[in-house]
C-alpha cells in the first residue's frame, strides 16, 4: 500500500514451500485430510520463530517487568521494552512512548474511546465511522455516545465494499471530532483509502483512529506516512500470539489523555490523599502486562519483515485473484466484496447452501472458512445477508489451497444438488 | 463420519421445501429465536386449542440444519399437547447431545437429526427451533412472557 517503486523491484520472491515448512501446525490433517487454512483473517498461524522466542522467554528471561533488580526482571524488563521499540520500527512510529501495549485491537480502540473521547466530547459532537465496521470499531463509539451524548454517523459504502468517499466528505463538518475506519474491511477485504481520510479529517479539526487488525499482516504500514492520530491492531493476526496488541497514538495526544485504568505500573507515587501517574507509556499500561505475547509479537514482526511484506503482500494478492477467479467458475458462486482495491479475503456465497452448511462441509475437507456476519452485522443489513463464507489468505496459502477450496465447494454443490 | 450421515435425505427435503413455512395469521402466540454466533433466525407461530397445539407455522433463514429441524418439528408437534411435547424436546434434547443415544421410537422423522451430534458447533442450529417453540407456548400461556429467545 505504501510501497515504493524501489522496494517493490528488490523485494524477494516469496518461496511458499518454504515458509510453510515455517509453520509447523500446516502438517496436521483435518477429518483424515491435510489443513487447508483459510481462516488466517480471524487468527493466523505462527511460525516455528515465534513458537521459539516465547519458549526460550518463558524458559529462561521470565520475571516481572520494572519491578526488580534482579537479574531476571532486569532481563524481562529488557525483553519487553525491546519489543517496544520493535513495534516501533514496524510501524514506523516517531518514539516508543506512542506504542501502548494492549489486549488486542478491540482494547486499544476502547481504550481510546474512554480517555480520548468519553473525557471532552459534548453533546453536538460527531463520530463518523463507515458502514463496513468490525463491532470492535462501533460499539465503543456508540458507548461513548451514550455517555457523553455525541452522535455517531455512518460513512456509506457501495455493494461492491466501496467507500463512497464524496458521502464521507459530506458528513465532515466542524462538528465532527474523531474519524474511525478500518484499513481493511475484515469482512470484504477492501482496502480504504486512509490517507485521503486522514487529510480530510484533520482539514476540519478532527482526529483519526485507524483499525488496522487486516492491515498490518498485508502490507507495509507507516503511521507517519498516514499521518493518522492513532493505529490499532493485534498480534495474533500477525503470526503472533493471542492476547497482545498495540495502540499507536501521536504522543500529544496520549499525553493529554488521562489513564484509563489504574493499577500498578502506571504510577509515580502512589498515597491516600494524592496520586501521581507515570509518564508515556507506561501510564496506559497499569498491571503485569503480556510479556511473553510482546516477545512473540517482536519476533513475528522480524520473521514477515525477514521473508518481506512486499514479497508477502504479491504473493496474497496473486492468490486472492487465483481465487476470486476460480470461485467465480463455480455455479452459483457469487463474490461478495468486489472492491477495486482488495487485500486477502474472498467473502463468497452460494444459492442454495447457507454458509454454515458450507463451513461443515469445507471442514469436511480439510479446509477451514469462517462463515456468519464476521462481527460486522450492520454491514451485513447493508449488503441484504445474514452471512457470508469467508477464505482469507495469509503468507502460507497456495495455488493448491485455492484448487481444494474449489474442489470443496463442488462436493458442498453435489450434496445440496 | 460420513456428511450424508449429517445431511440425509430427509434433512435435504426439508430444507429446500420446508413445511409448515411462513406466518400463522391468526396466531395465539409467537416467539422469535436467534442464534447470534451465526445470525440465523426464526419465528414461531402457534394456534392453540386449550392445552393443544392447533396449528404451528414458522418463518425466517437459517442453515439447512435449522430449516429442516424447524420443519420436522412443525410436523411433529402439531395436534400434540404440551405433555406430549415436553417428552419430544426432552427426547430431541437427548438424540442431540448425547453419544451413541438411541432415538426414542417417539421421534420419528426427527431421528435423521441425529447426525447433528457429531458436529458440536451445529447443535445449536437444530436446537433453536426447539427453544423457540418453547418460549411461544410460555407467551401462548402468560402474554408477560419473553419473546425473544437466543443460544447464547
Amino acid at each position: 500500500m505504501a510501497a515504493t517503486a524501489s522496494q517493490v523491484v528488490h523485494s524477494p520472491v516469496l518461496d511458499v514451500e518454504r515458509v510453510r515448512r515455517d509453520f509447523p501446525i500446516l502438517d496436521r490433517t483435518v477429518n483424515g485430510r491435510p489443513l487447508v487454512y483459510l481462516d488466517s483473517g480471524a487468527s493466523s498461524q505462527r511460525p516455528v520463530a515465534v513458537l521459539r522466542a516465547v519458549e526460550e522467554y518463558e524458559t529462561h528471561s521470565h520475571a516481572n517487568i520494572h519491578r526488580g533488580v534482579h537479574a531476571l526482571s532486569q532481563a524481562a524488563t529488557e525483553a519487553f521494552e525491546g519489543a517496544r521499540e520493535r513495534v516501533r520500527r514496524f510501524i514506523n512510529a516517531h518514539s516508543t512512548k506512542e506504542i501502548i501495549f494492549v489486549r488486542g485491537t478491540t482494547e486499544a480502540i476502547n481504550l481510546v474511546a474512554q480517555s480520548f473521547a468519553r473525557p471532552r466530547f459534548k453533546p453536538g459532537d460527531e463520530i463518523i465511522v463507515t458502514a463496513l465496521e468490525h463491532h470492535a470499531n462501533i460499539v465503543p463509539w456508540q458507548m461513548v455516545c451514550e455517555q457523553t451524548g455525541c452522535t455517531l454517523k455512518v460513512a456509506p459504502i457501495n455493494k461492491r465494499g466501496e467507500l463512497l468517499f464524496d458521502e464521507y466528505l459530506k458528513l465532515l463538518s466542524p462538528r465532527t471530532r474523531l474519524v474511525a475506519v478500518a484499513h481493511v474491511s475484515n469482512a470484504l477485504g477492501s482496502i480504504l483509502p486512509v490517507k485521503r481520510i486522514v487529510d480530510a479529517a484533520h482539514a476540519q479539526g478532527a482526529v483519526v483512529l485507524v483499525d488496522g487488525a487486516q492491515a498490518v499482516p498485508h502490507s507495509h504500514v507507516d503511521v507517519r506516512a498516514l499521518g493518522c492520530d492513532f493505529y490499532a491492531f493485534s498480534g495474533h493476526k500477525l503470526y503472533g500470539p493471542t492476547g497482545i496488541g498495540v495502540l499507536y497514538g501521536r504522543e500529544e495526544l496520549l499525553e493529554s489523555m488521562p489513564p484509563w485504568q489504574g493499577g500498578g505500573d502506571m504510577i509515580l507515587t502512589v498515597s491516600f490523599e494524592k496520586t501521581t501517574y507515570s509518564g508515556l507509556p507506561a501510564k496506559f499500561e497499569a498491571g503485569t502486562p503480556n510479556i511473553s505475547g510482546a516477545v512473540g509479537l517482536a519476533a513475528a514482526m522480524d520473521y514477515v519483515e525477514s521473508l518481506g511484506l512486499d514479497a508477502i503482500a504479491a504473493h496474497e494478492q496473486r492468490i486472492v485473484e487465483l481465487a476470486t477467479a476460480e470461485l467465480e467458475k463455480i455455479p452459483g458462486v457469487q463474490i461478495i466484496g468486489t472492491a477495486a482495491n482488495k487485500a486477502s479475503i474472498v467473502s463468497f456465497i452460494m444459492d442454495g447452501v447457507h454458509p454454515h452448511d458450507l463451513g461443515t462441509i469445507l471442514d469436511h475437507e480439510g479446509v477451514a472458512v469462517r462463515t456468519g456476519h464476521h462481527c460486522a452485522m450492520p454491514l451485513m443489513t447493508f449488503l441484504g445477508l445474514p452471512a457470508t463464507a469467508r477464505a482469507s489468505f495469509a503468507v502460507y496459502n497456495t495455488e493448491k489451497d485455492v484448487a481444494i477450496l474449489a474442489a470443496a465447494l463442488g462436493k458442498a454443490r453435489e450434496v445440496f444438488g | 463420519m460420513d456428511l450424508k450421515d449429517l445431511y440425509r435425505d430427509v434433512i435435504l427435503d426439508h430444507n429446500k421445501r420446508p413445511r409448515n413455512f411462513g406466518k400463522l395469521e391468526p396466531s395465539d402466540a409467537f416467539a422469535d429465536g436467534h442464534n447470534p454466533l451465526c445470525g440465523d433466525r426464526l419465528t414461531v407461530f402457534l394456534r392453540m386449542q386449550g392445552d393443544r397445539v392447533e396449528d404451528i407455522r414458522f418463518d425466517g433463514k437459517g442453515c439447512a440444519i435449522s430449516t429442516a429441524s424447524a420443519s420436522l418439528m412443525t410436523e411433529a408437534i402439531k395436534g400434540r399437547n404440551k405433555v406430549d411435547i415436553g417428552t419430544l424436546f426432552h427426547n430431541i434434547h437427548s438424540l442431540l447431545t448425547q453419544q451413541n443415544a438411541v432415538a426414542d421410537p417417539s421421534l420419528g422423522k426427527l431421528a435423521a437429526l441425529s447426525g447433528v451430534r457429531e458436529y458440536p458447533a451445529r447443535v445449536k442450529c437444530a436446537s433453536l427451533c426447539w427453544h423457540t417453540l418453547n418460549a411461544a407456548l410460555e407467551r401462548a400461556a402468560h402474554t408477560e412472557a419473553p419473546a425473544t429467545v437466543s443460544t447464547e
